[in-house]
């Protein structure tokens, strides 16, 4: 065994890598290394979301820490002879990916410390500037920690951009022997995964940030909805409120403040509907999944009838930094009324996929070809769908489009969560309008008819459309007309976006339509 | 594992009393009894009613809500297929054609000889890795007909 010092090596055990064969990789490092007598340490850190180079493996060395990626099992003999432990030479090798200009570019606030950290180490945690915010949070009133929050402009990342702060205050003002902060973690939108990064990479900042919500409010239990397709999510959260527990972060008294809060897990059974916040709320009572009738909103009336603050988790994996930097310097991020940076999460066909956080503002244009690289295929792109199942389509010609809530409103689009899912010119876009109507009849809650049947009447009118050729004008005016039923007469987002889908494909790719 | 009554009521207990005193316990029950039998027995739904004072048509109610939930045990192995629209993008649809003919059987069935069974999901979280497949467990992402074909071959299936 040589004298030199056990190195560092990071190999992701993110979801997202895992499925490109990290697990292989780290096994065939391990015993590589043990076989040759090197000592190492290997670290499963998160995802650092540029994901057409995972598994992105990682050396410590002093120069910093030097990438290789994309890495596979079979690479692992031949990068250790090329000294790998040293940051040597090799057709893999990327440098120092913080020095990748598709990473140095971005803005992360709330993925600062994706694939950087140790997942299970709260030290390490804590030495990237984890729980400052915390320390910041328990010397202030709660209505101060609410003010912050209010002033930052953080609007709900999770789809619907309600104001944060005005959600807190609404709980924060009722009397209530006990309230609730609920994490909405059912991540059902196709093209978005940043949720499932931050609680795999970095599962101490949503704790974190259900913790300060929980002293702003007056909370004292937490509940994380998790949907149950992220098992990876649901082991690196158990771990991390485990170690949370034991340091006093969380439970009674923590860090002798006082105040008590902790954090339950519970786990989702395969419903898209859940995702909204009232179901969420029945599901978390152990009912069907489905929608409540609002007035009473969840922060007057919410789970078990309690005041409650629902915020998805990037919302609240970005308050510990709003209290750590203070209110300004999280506002001076951003355009208009959208303020901060937004996780954009790039999808589907393209080259160069993965998470871009950014100050809001950049057009789609520079998403899918400065960062993405234009699509997997090598043919030309002719759509994307932003914001998940119920967002809409837009064309190359919308591209200018800054990716801000006003903007893409202004181009009947939507945010929603940040997914911008890339589709090439094979694309059929009448059959991503009746995909969008056939996935809200599979996954309509049924309580209300503009969803449970629109969506199946609106299957068939496609159907019809389609079935025509030449001769559908008529059943497109009634498409147009029962989109305009379910918009308007749907009780919550399933039934009332569904029709975002279909218009824009109606509208802009009207040439697919018979 | 097979479902006894005795077995089944063994298991209803349990989840029952490691549930007891939590609000909200019939999805987390339900979890922890599919988790150890494989599925939601209607046999288990009057049990676990009667645990919970709650009637059996909320308990089956809640049962056929949630597309997770199953009320005969899958097939040996689980293929589900990510149908949503990233992995549509990534010339999806071919994939889930290649694989219902390829491991014969269809979207939402088991095999005849039980050992496969297929699912669509819509969305497993990793779509810039299109197309997805969770395979007994194990998140697999860029799938290829290979991917499947070697499952296919690996678990005997006749071509």
């Amino acid at each position: 065994m040589s004298a030199r010092a056990v190195v560092t090596v990071f190999v992701p055990g993110d979801a997202g890598a895992l499925s490109l064969g990290a697990d292989a990789v780290a096994k065939e490092l391990a015993r590589e290394c043990r076989h040759r007598e090197l000592a190492i340490r290997i670290v499963r850190n998160g995802s650092r979301g540029l994901y057409w180079l995972e598994p992105l493996v990682e050396v410590s060395t002093a120069a910093g820490r030097i990438a290789y990626g994309p890495v596979r099992a079979a690479d692992i003999a031949a990068l250790l002879d090329a000294g790998l432990l040293d940051g040597g030479a090799h057709a893999l090798r990327l440098g120092n990916i913080e020095g990748h200009d598709w990473l140095r570019s971005q803005q992360r606030l709330t993925a600062a410390r994706l694939g950087v950290v140790d997942p299970s180490d709260i030290d390490d945690y804590i030495a990237h500037g984890g729980y400052a915010g915390l320390h910041a949070a328990l010397a202030m009133p709660p209505h101060e920690i609410v003010r912050a929050v209010t002033d930052s402009g953080l609007r709900g990342r999770g789809g619907a951009a309600f104001p944060t702060g005005l959600k807190w205050q609404t709980v924060h003002d009722r009397a209530a022997a006990q309230k609730y902060i609920a994490c909405n973690a059912d991540e059902g939108d196709s093209g978005t995964f940043a949720d499932r990064m931050l609680m795999e990479g970095d599962p101490f900042a949503l704790i974190e940030g259900m913790t300060i919500a929980g002293l702003a409010v007056g909370a004292t239990q937490g509940f994380v909805y998790l949907r149950v397709e992220y098992p990876h999510a649901g082991r690196a959260l158990a771990r991390a409120l485990h170690v949370a527990r034991e340091r006093g972060y969380l439970g009674q008294n923590l860090r002798e403040s006082g105040r008590d809060f902790d954090i339950a897990v519970r786990v989702g059974a395969g419903a898209y509907i859940c995702g909204e916040e009232t179901s969420m709320l029945e599901s978390l009572e152990g009912r069907r999944g489905e929608v409540r009738v609002r007035p009473p909103l969840p922060a007057i009336k919410g789970l078990f009838g309690q005041p409650t603050v629902v915020n998805n988790v990037v919302t609240l994996a970005t308050v510990p930094v709003i209290l750590a930097r203070g209110a300004a310097f999280y506002r001076d991020f951003g355009v208009g009324k959208s303020r901060g940076t937004v996780p954009l999460q790039l999808a589907g066909n393209v080259k160069q996929g993965g998470l871009v956080e950014r100050a809001f503002g950049l057009t789609v244009n520079q998403l899918v070809y400065d960062y993405g690289g234009g699509t997997a295929s090598g043919r030309p792109v002719r759509a994307v769908q932003i914001g998940g199942p119920l967002g809409a389509y837009l064309p190359p010609s919308a591209f200018d489009t800054p990716l801000e809530y006003e903007a893409l409103s202004a181009r009947d689009a939507l945010l929603g969560h940040g997914g911008v899912v890339v589709f090439d010119d094979t694309v059929d876009m009448a059959r991503m309008a009746r995909f969008a109507l056939a996935f809200c009849a599979i996954e309509s809650c049924g309580k209300c008819t503009p969803c449970r049947v629109g969506s199946t009447r609106g299957v068939e009118l496609v159907d019809r459309i389609l079935a025509t050729p030449g001769g559908a004008a008529a059943d497109i005016a009634l498409l147009d007309e029962l989109c305009d039923t379910m918009q308007n007469g749907s009780l919550c987002g399933l039934g009332g976006l569904t029709p975002f889908p279909v218009r824009s494909a109606l509208r802009h790719f009207a040439e697919d339509f018979g | 594992m097979s479902l006894t009554p005795s077995a089944i009521e063994r298991c209803v207990d349990t989840a029952v009393s490691r549930m007891k005193g939590a609000p909200g316990p019939l999805l987390e029950i339900l979890h922890l009894v599919q988790n150890e039998l494989g599925c939601v027995p209607p046999d288990s739904v009057p049990l676990i009613a009667s645990a919970l004072n709650l009637s059996r048509a909320e308990v089956h109610g809640v049962v056929s809500f949630y597309h997770h939930f199953r009320e005969q045990p899958a097939g040996q192995h689980t293929i589900k297929l990510c149908r949503a629209e990233a992995c549509q993008a990534m010339n999806g649809d071919a994939l889930a054609a290649f694989a219902a003919q390829r491991l014969g059987v269809e979207f939402g069935e088991t095999r005849s000889d039980g050992k496969v069974t297929l699912e669509a999901v819509y969305c497993l979280g990793n779509c810039a890795c299109a197309p997805s497949a969770m395979i007994d467990g194990q998140l697999h992402g860029r799938v290829q007909r290979e991917t499947l074909a070697a499952c296919a071959e690996g678990w005997g299936l006749p071509e």
